[in-house]
This record gives C-alpha cells, sequence and structure tokens, in this order.
C-alpha cells in the first residue's frame, strides 16, 4: 500500500479524486483555501475559482444536475453565503454526487468567529461526515460521492483548522472512473415551486430515515471497548484529544454525526457508567444525546470550555482537575501580522489615518490596517460589508440632522471582495441616494488566502486565459458617476482626491491600484532598499506611522530600515519632511518600478 | 519499537522557513518508521506574525497539538519566539534557540521594548542550546540554509537514524542546494554534539 503525509485538505482533494470526482470549485477562505487547490493538480478534474461561496454552490449543483460528480470547499462563514442554495439543495437531492465541505475555525487563527457548523446539516437535514484525520479526510470524500447518489442527498463533510492543517499519514488508492451522466430535465424534483417544494419535503424526511438506519451500522460510527467506567464520545479532532487523555477508556466513535444512530449510542451508554462528551464549538452532541434520556450520567460543557481551541492539556484539566506544571513568562511584545513591505495598501492607510476618517472595513490582507499605528479602519465584519454599514451610518447621522460629509466616511474593500458581496451594495448606496465614498483597494488577486484568481486577475493560475471583469466599467454600470482610478503609492494625490470626493454630495467610488508585493513576478526581483540619515532625522516618527515592518526605531529614537526586508517602495521617502531618507541605489530596480512594470496598468486618469 | 511519542514545537517568524523545516522533520519520522503527525497555521501569521509548526511522532500517535507543557523540544528561529513558547515546554525539555533577533512591529514602531537577555533567561530555567544559525549557514555556503542547520541540532535530540535525515534533505532540496544543505546539517549536528546540557 503507498502511503504519503497529507494535510486533511490534501486528503480531501485526493479522495474527491480516487472518488472518481469530475468538477469542483470554490471561493478561497482559510482554513479550507487548499483544498480545491490541490483538486486543481488532478487533470481528470475541473477545478476553478468562483465569484463567492453562493455562486460555487450553485454552479456544483447545476453540474450535479447533469451528473457530474462535484465539490464544493468553503469556510465556516461561506457556507452562511451559500446558505440559500444549500437549503435548497437539500431539497432537490444530487445526481452526480455532490460534496459540500465546511471548514470550520476554532480559536479563530484566521475569522470573525467560530461558529460551529454542524448546525447546518442538523438544520438543512443534510447528512454529514467529520474526520478524525486525513486518512478518514480521504475515505470519506470519497465514499460521499456515491452516498450522495445513492440517498439523493448532496453530502456534507465538516472539518476544521486542526484537520485541514494537520499532516498525517494516509494510505492512497486510485481513481475509479465514472461517466458523466448528461443533463435530464426533471421539473418536479430540481423546479422547487411551493407544489414541487411540498412533496420534495416529504422525500427529505423519508430519506432521514434512511440514513438513520444507515448510520446505525456505518462502519465509521462504532464502540471501541474499554475500561466501562468511563465512556467517551467524540467527533472531528476532539476525539485524538480523548484518545491521547484517555487512552484506557470506552469510546463510541462517530465519524457520521447527522443523523446519529440512535440505537448505537443506547448500546454504548448501557455498557458505561458515566459519559464524558469531547467536542470543541458547540454541545452539538451532548444536546442530542442528553435528549435521549439514556439514563447514565453525561457531562459536557459544564466542564470542557465552549469557546476557542481544545488540546490534550485542556481536556485533561478540564476533565480530570489536573493542571499542567509549565514555565510561566513574563510579558512580552506580541507579534501581529502587518502589511508587508511595499504592500500598496500602506499608502491607503496611511492617508485615511492623517485624515481622521471613519473607516468601515472589510476582509483581507488589509484588515490589517486597522491595527496601530496605521489604525484607520473602525469596523470589520464580514464579506462585503463595509459598503453597507458605510450607508447605514450615513442614513442615521442624516436622520439626526447631521450632514454625513462631516462624518468623512470612507467603506475600504478589497478587489476580490467588492466582486464577491461589494457589487449588490454599492447599487443599494446608489439608487437610495447615498453619497458615501468606496475605495475598493485593487491589487488585482485574493492576497489574503495565497494568491488565488479573481475576475478581475488577468491570466488564471491554471494558465488558461480567462476573461477579465473590468472593475472601473462595472462600477461605472452601476451608475456612479465619480469614478477614480488612482496609483496606491500617489500619497499627495490619494490625500487630495479622497479629501475632495468625502466632501462631495455625490457617490464616488476610488480605485487604488498596485500589484500584490509578493506575487511571483514582483517577488522574484532583487530590490534597492532606502537607507536612513541618522544626522538628519528628526525623529518626527512620520515613517513609523507607516506600519512598515522594514522601519524600526534606534536606542536614540532615530529611524532604522532593514536592508534584509525592505524593498525600496519609497513611501517613506515620500512622507519624510527632511529628505533623511533615500534609496542606496536610485537607479537599480525597486517595488515602485517593478510594480508599474509588472502590470503596466497604473496609469494616471483625468479627474 | 515501543517508542513513546516525542513532540517537537518549531516556532519562529513568518518568512524564516519553518514550514519546510517541519516538513522535513515529518518525512525524517516517517521514513524511519514512525507514525506522524505535524500541525501549523497558515492565514494571518504568514504576514510577518509569529508561526508555530508541531511535530509528533512514535508508535502511535493521536493528537496532531500539544498544550501547555506538552513540547519535549522546542526549536525556535528567534530569540523572542523562544520566549514566548516557554510556557509549552515540558519542564525537564530541552530549547534550542537561534541567537537572532527580528523586531515585532510593537517594538519596530516604538510602543514596546524588545525584552533582553532573553537566553540567559532561558538558560536559567531549561536545558537550553545556543547558536548563530546565520553565521553556520553562511559557513555552509548558503544563507538559506538556515533552517537546515536549525534542523542539524535538533536531530541530535531525536531517535531518528542521520541516514534517513540526509537522505529526505537530498530528496527535498533543490540540486544546486544539496551540498550546502548536507553542510549545514553537519555543522548544526556538531553544535548539539559539543553542547554542554
Amino acid at each position: 500500500m503507498k502511503k504519503a503525509i497529507l494535510s486533511g485538505n490534501e486528503a480531501i482533494a485526493r479522495g474527491f479524486w480516487e472518488g472518481g470526482g469530475h468538477f469542483a470549485n470554490a471561493y478561497p477562505g482559510t482554513p479550507s483555501t487548499e483544498i480545491v487547490e490541490n483538486i486543481m493538480k488532478y487533470p481528470e478534474i475541473r477545478a476553478e475559482w468562483a465569484v463567492n461561496e453562493k455562486t460555487s454552490l450553485e454552479i456544483a449543483l447545476g453540474a450535479s444536475f447533469a451528473g457530474a460528480r462535484s465539490l464544493v470547499a468553503m469556510k465556516h462563514v461561506g457556507l452562511n453565503v451559500a446558505a440559500d442554495p444549500f437549503f435548497s439543495a437539500s431539497y432537490i437531492g444530487a445526481t452526480g454526487g455532490l460534496v459540500i465541505v465546511t471548514a470550520d475555525d476554532p480559536g479563530m487563527h484566521s475569522s470573525q468567529n467560530e461558529q460551529d457548523n454542524r448546525w447546518y446539516a442538523l438544520h438543512a437535514k443534510m447528512p454529514m461526515f467529520e474526520p478524525t484525520d486525513s486518512h478518514e479526510a480521504k475515505e470519506l470524500t470519497k465514499q460521499a460521492l456515491t452516498l450522495s447518489e445513492q440517498f439523493d442527498t448532496p453530502w456534507l463533510i465538516r472539518s476544521t483548522t486542526r484537520i485541514s492543517h494537520s499532516l498525517t499519514i494516509v494510505e492512497l488508492g486510485d481513481r475509479e472512473e465514472v461517466e458523466i451522466k448528461g443533463y435530464e430535465p426533471d421539473f418536479q424534483k430540481r423546479n422547487l415551486l411551493p407544489m414541487n417544494a411540498r412533496k420534495r419535503h416529504q422525500a427529505v424526511e423519508e430519506r432521514t430515515i434512511k440514513l438513520r438506519e444507515f448510520a446505525e451500522t456505518f462502519w465509521g460510527n462504532r464502540i471501541d471497548e474499554g475500561d466501562p467506567s468511563i465512556g467517551i464520545v467524540a467527533t472531528g479532532i476532539s476525539y485524538q484529544y480523548g484518545r491521547e487523555v484517555f487512552p484506557e477508556a470506552t469510546f463510541l466513535k462517530l465519524l457520521m454525526t447527522w443523523p446519529l444512530p440512535e440505537k448505537l449510542i443506547r448500546e454504548f451508554a448501557g455498557k458505561v457508567k458515566k459519559i464524558y462528551i469531547i467536542e470543541e464549538g458547540d454541545p452539538y452532541l451532548e444536546l442530542h444525546l442528553k435528549a435521549m434520556n439514556l439514563g447514565v450520567e453525561i457531562v459536557g460543557k459544564e466542564k470542557i470550555p465552549m469557546t476557542g481551541e481544545l488540546n490534550p492539556t485542556i481536556v485533561k484539566e478540564a476533565l480530570l482537575g489536573e493542571k499542567p506544571s509549565y514555565f510561566e513568562i513574563p510579558k512580552i511584545p506580541h507579534r501581529p501580522p502587518a502589511l508587508c513591505p511595499g504592500c500598496p495598501h500602506t499608502g491607503v492607510f496611511y492617508t485615511l489615518n492623517r485624515l481622521k476618517a471613519n473607516v468601515t472595513g472589510d476582509i483581507g490582507c488589509y484588515t490589517l490596517g486597522a491595527l496601530p499605528p496605521l489604525s484607520a479602519m473602525d469596523t470589520c465584519v464580514e464579506m462585503g460589508g463595509s459598503i453597507g454599514n458605510a450607508f447605514g451610518i450615513e442614513i442615521a447621522e442624516a436622520m439626526r440632522g447631521i450632514d454625513p460629509r462631516k462624518k468623512k466616511l470612507v467603506a475600504v474593500i478589497g478587489d476580490s471582495t467588492f466582486y464577491h458581496s461589494g457589487v449588490t451594495p454599492l447599487m443599494d448606496l446608489f439608487h437610495n441616494n447615498g453619497i458615501t465614498t468606496v475605495i475598493i483597494l485593487d491589487n488585482s488577486i485574493t492576497a489574503m488566502t495565497g494568491h488565488q484568481e479573481n475576475p478581475g486577475t488577468d491570466i488564471g493560475i491554471t494558465g488558461i486565459p480567462k476573461r477579465r471583469v473590468d472593475l472601473e466599467k462595472l462600477v461605472r454600470g452601476v451608475g456612479i458617476e465619480y469614478v477614480y482610478t488612482i496609483d496606491s503609492f500617489d500619497l499627495k494625490g490619494l490625500k487630495e482626491l479622497i479629501n475632495r470626493e468625502i466632501h462631495r454630495q455625490e457617490p464616488s467610488v476610488i480605485i487604488a491600484k498596485r500589484p500584490c508585493v509578493l506575487l511571483p513576478p514582483m517577488k522574484k526581483r532583487k530590490y534597492t532598499y532606502a537607507v536612513a540619515n541618522p544626522e538628519k532625522c528628526t525623529s518626527c516618527t512620520l515613517c513609523w506611522k507607516l506600519g512598515c515592518p522594514a522601519i524600526s526605531v534606534t536606542k536614540d529614537k532615530k529611524t532604522w530600515i532593514n536592508p534584509d526586508l525592505c524593498v525600496g517602495c519609497g513611501l517613506c521617502i515620500d512622507v519624510c519632511p527632511v529628505d533623511a531618507i533615500q534609496l542606496k541605489d536610485p537607479n537599480a530596480d525597486n517595488a515602485r518600478k517593478a510594480g508599474e512594470e509588472v502590470l503596466g496598468w497604473v496609469k494616471k486618469q483625468d479627474q | 519499537m515501543g517508542k513513546e511519542t516525542r513532540s517537537v514545537i518549531i516556532a519562529g517568524v513568518g518568512g524564516q522557513g519553518i514550514l519546510l523545516a517541519s516538513n522535513l522533520l515529518s518525512e525524517a519520522a516517517m521514513e524511519a518508521g514512525y507514525d506522524v503527525k505535524k500541525s501549523e497555521i497558515h492565514g494571518m501569521s504568514q504576514r510577518g506574525g509569529d508561526v508555530i509548526s508541531t511535530v509528533r511522532f512514535g508508535d502511535k500517535v493521536y493528537s496532531p497539538i500539544v498544550g501547555l507543557a506538552g513540547a519535549d523540544v522546542i526549536l525556535a528561529f528567534e530569540k523572542l519566539e523562544a520566549l514566548r513558547n516557554l510556557p509549552y515546554l515540558k519542564k525537564e525539555g530541552t530549547i534550542i534557540v537561534n541567537d537572532y533577533r527580528i523586531d515585532p512591529l510593537p517594538v519596530a514602531s516604538g510602543y514596546m521594548e524588545y525584552p533582553e537577555n532573553t537566553i540567559e533567561y532561558l538558560k536559567e530555567r531549561v536545558k537550553t542550546i545556543v547558536l548563530d544559525a546565520k553565521e553556520l549557514a553562511l559557513k555552509a555556503g548558503n544563507i538559506r540554509t538556515m533552517n537546515v542547520v536549525l534542523l542539524g541540532v535538533l536531530s541530535k535530540s531525536l531517535d531518528i537514524p542521520e541516514d534517513i535525515w540526509l537522505k529526505v534533505i537530498e530528496r527535498r532540496v533543490p540540486p544546486k542546494a544539496i551540498e550546502a544543505n548536507k553542510i549545514a546539517f553537519r555543522l548544526g549536528r556538531e553544535v548539539a554534539e559539543n553542547a554542554e546540557l
């Protein structure tokens, strides 16, 4: 048997390939991104980036209508975006096997909440698998494809950060070739007019009865006999923590967590004196088990933390009261992530900070503009939220008799986030007579999740040329009259333009353009660096306020620029009032020049 | 084999090559016949934030991560990150620390001070091996071998044969850099051999 060490995400991709998958798509989002990224490596499968999660699921559902085995993957909050087709898909079922992967983020390593998406399975009555390691992630994905067809239902696979981003050993299998059946209309099944939908709801309830029976004998749900004084019920990564802490206990391992195997759970409860339920997030299993009246003591969230990630030490302390003996350390500086040296967003946030604007923000690398010293973003709610939030503030201020222009309202959104869900609120703002200024930070790529293409990217990451949605034409198409494209590094121009537009009695959109400094063609060049002259530096702090990781303060409060990190973008040179900073070699390549050459689209626009 | 699970935390700053190092360690452990699990955090941490990768190997590994006082060895690519992760080290564990400083943003922009005497602080409390990995990487002929120098030091604390390490390095490193990386590994291993613990 061939073995490999794979991450949960790589394993899901492999399972989809082995299971004869045909089509996959996703909107990138940590910790789910690498699933479709890895599926793209298999030539038998068509895989691509979708504009958002809702669109992604709608396309995959269409592919399933035509009999293609399909997969969509998204982070937990992505399923909120896709919730509308998700619920309908449960009624419609699956012609070609349809797998929906949700990767939750307990601990919020890279998310705005730690919602527990197991409730979605219960809520939409869609069967759900939860792997506990990469090998199971692969096997369950593969099996979900055929089960999806067998039971005529999309199948949810729920992962978490520690499943998706942990590497464990996987036994590899071969690909099963399956033909795409082809599209045949089925009006009663797929057109959810109320008259059809009523029958479909009936079908869903009948399907659930069959799924319950299946769950009772499914290989992934089993009792591992051990010490009968403690019975552990655990799923996902928590199963591994339970095993680590209670190696001798009796275990009920559940890989299928909706619908639950009630008979098996009762059998298990009859074997043990006390049940510990170890689960991250919400008391999902706990509520189910407690409702079953099992006649045995159940310990769950009264001991296991409701917030954050678990680990073996936390489980041990919670259930056994064993406190770890560890080295305590003094308070030390934290190391927050920061916008990169040469990042095109820096200049925009620096300007917004100087203008003391009220900024509603959005989701991407640029959310880091909220952190000191830039501190130029008040809100960050969800994908696409910035524009609607700003418009709402404008409405409330106007209603209490304040000229909203005095509030200096600006909504800041990245290009990918704008395509994802910023266009609809912009239409609302325009139609309902709003005047808020919108800045689109256009670096031509989805940067935060590691450079996935978006509709504004010129060439697909597969190397296949794709059509490009022109951002400026799109915004003008909405009806916005005042649209400007400006170089993100043009600090003087930005300041004048933003200041003018926030005082205009009309909505306007400013597109601040520059390529991401980490794009491969930017990254492979060798740049000169800036040097600060300590004789001339007056410690005025202006360049420190850029928040550039290459700039630091020496013991005698002078600017020092780290030549290993600096890419010579020159923003600090522009903000220095006493000309204390210069490029080491003014004729050598630098990130400012490179940005202009690489994409060739930074041009001055008539205003 | 009957080997208990060993837990290693590799810690540092985004961009220091931590994920490559933990990949090499996982692969070497797998090649040596162990069950292996490795966990790491992607996302925000890639933008110059702190990065942690945990590798655990043994006869049968359950959890891919450890909690407080859970690691046998911490391999720190940067001094402040060594200190930050000290609570995760078992009291009888070993910390290997690269004598290298990268100022985090609150220090760089003048809001906070970088702690002095980090290495002395560690030495007073725990088995500590200190080295200048940058200097040794330059000696090996390629500054980018810093992470392999550090793996060389780590290798001495783990029950994985040296030839397996070298095989994995050969497989994973670009052909042009193989020789420098092998020298780097050897230089790191010598540091551990000469360390007084």
